[in-house]
């Protein structure tokens, strides 16, 4: 596999996630509209957003760190598209080395530094008020994610390649399937609303008190690109659930897409179910629920999958 | 009309600026939001900061001590960006143009593209008053 075979690869992946993941927040929309008795937004109203944010001016504050301040954007939009790209290859079975799991947990960190380092380079209150909370989120929901992916490389015999992850579950059927499986896909399901910044979880936009948080100095197309990440994030994120828990997308037979787009819909649903369905949560009370209980559950999760259950 | 105009016409990002209103009108505005009239279905969303925002709504006289706030927030809108002078005090400064604290109306202090008067104004008079934007923006 050439370098110009991987090139390729990341940018289709990175068209065709930015375009289903613009597609799947307009289904998060609407939904949320139409739960509250509203029309909602036509299809094509992240494409409008982008492009509009595209055509806008690009304000610089004048106290921001300007590399870091226009860099940040784009360090979220890479390390998506790159952890994209590997889930891709290990569907396909042209690539998996040893630990790629943990690679892929280290880079959907990366959305979230991005955000941090944008934030604190552009010199703003709120922005630091956001940041603050969003690095506190983020020491939140990496520990029981940590655990979530232990039980998955516990039941598929102590390995962390996703290669060997989806190969196990492919024999032995989903690791869903299981007790532990089923503790760490909760966990996996909080700590990624976490990640993504839906509501329970979005105290580091928090529109309504500090403006938009972290993202509050950012204009035009720097904003765009962090929409963007997070509609790359929001494809790449439940993907690397579904190859955890619930045995990948097989995208060699179609019947393997549409169960794949099954699952992934299956994913989004319970998304958009807590983001409805929960106000938001204090810091103090999310950091109770991902260092407490979850973590606790986490550990519960390992000590059954090391029993076998 | 190029792909970015038609884009901005379909999804104006609004962001609401109070110059020292009753509230009345603010409280209008966030009328425009509810399942009744759901402005989202054209793709407006309220936004919290004025770098993120396509429209400006204004509400209110502008008193003298929001003046220089007022042109603050128009320096820091990002470009291309539409101001809608909301209520009868914004427009012409209402029952209190008279008044020792008055600043305005808004169109002294900020080119102002669209007026909509009223005490307050309607929301389906806003939205036929960000319908004049939209062809205002072509």
């Amino acid at each position: 596999m050439s370098a110009l075979y991987i090139l390729f690869c990341f940018v289709l992946v990175f068209l065709s996630f930015s375009i289903s993941g613009m597609l799947a927040m307009w289904v998060d929309r609407k939904v949320t509209a139409r739960l509250q008795f509203r029309i909602g937004p036509p299809w094509y109203q992240n494409f409008a957003d982008f492009v509009k944010l595209y055509g806008k001016e690009v304000l610089i504050p004048e106290k921001a760190n300007t590399f870091m301040f226009i860099s940040a954007p784009f360090l979220g939009v890479i390390a998506t598209t790159i952890a994209g790209t590997i889930i891709l290859l290990v569907f396909t079975k042209q690539i998996s080395f040893p630990a790629d799991a943990i690679l892929i947990l280290y880079l959907l960190t990366i959305p979230s530094l991005a955000i941090i380092l944008g934030g604190s380079a552009s010199g703003n209150v709120l922005a630091s008020v956001g940041i603050s909370r969003e690095m506190k989120l983020l020491l939140g929901y990496e520990l029981p994610f940590a655990c979530g992916l232990v039980i998955s490389a516990v039941k598929s015999g102590a390995t962390t390649s996703l290669g060997n992850i989806l190969q196990f579950q492919q024999q032995n059927g989903m690791i869903l399937g299981s007790f532990s499986g089923i503790i760490g896909f909760v966990i996996g399901i909080l700590a990624l609303q976490g990640k993504l910044g839906l509501v329970p979880f979005d105290l580091a936009e928090a529109e309504g008190e500090l403006a938009g948080g972290a993202l509050i100095e950012y204009s035009g197309i720097l904003l765009g690109l962090f929409k963007l990440t997070r509609a790359i994030l929001l494809i790449t994120g439940p993907l690397f659930l579904i190859s955890l828990y619930m045995g990948g997308v097989n995208i060699h037979s179609p019947l393997g897409i549409i169960s794949g787009i099954l699952k992934y819909l299956v994913v989004l649903v319970l998304f958009i179910l807590i983001k409805n369905t929960n106000p938001r949560l204090r810091i103090d009370q999310t950091l109770r629920l991902f260092w407490g209980w979850l973590t606790l559950l986490g550990i519960v999760g390992i000590i059954l999958a090391i029993a076998g259950w | 009309m190029n792909l970015k105009t038609k884009a901005l016409k379909k999804s104006l990002w609004v962001y609401h600026m109070s110059g020292g209103s009753c509230n009345n009108c603010d409280i209008e505005i966030l009328d425009c939001l509810t399942p009744r009239f759901d402005i989202e279905r054209f793709g407006m969303v309220l936004v919290g900061s004025p770098r993120h925002a396509d429209v400006l709504l204004c509400t209110g006289i502008v008193n003298k001590k929001c003046i220089e706030r007022v042109k603050e927030v128009y320096k820091q809108t990002a470009k291309p960006c539409v101001v809608v002078a909301i209520g009868a005090c914004a427009c012409s400064g209402g029952m209190f143009r008279d008044g020792y604290q008055m600043g305005g109306p808004l169109d002294k202090i900020i080119p102002v593209d669209v007026y909509i008067p009223g005490c307050p104004p309607k929301p389906e008079a806003m939205i036929a008053g960000i319908v004049k934007v939209l062809e205002k923006l072509k």
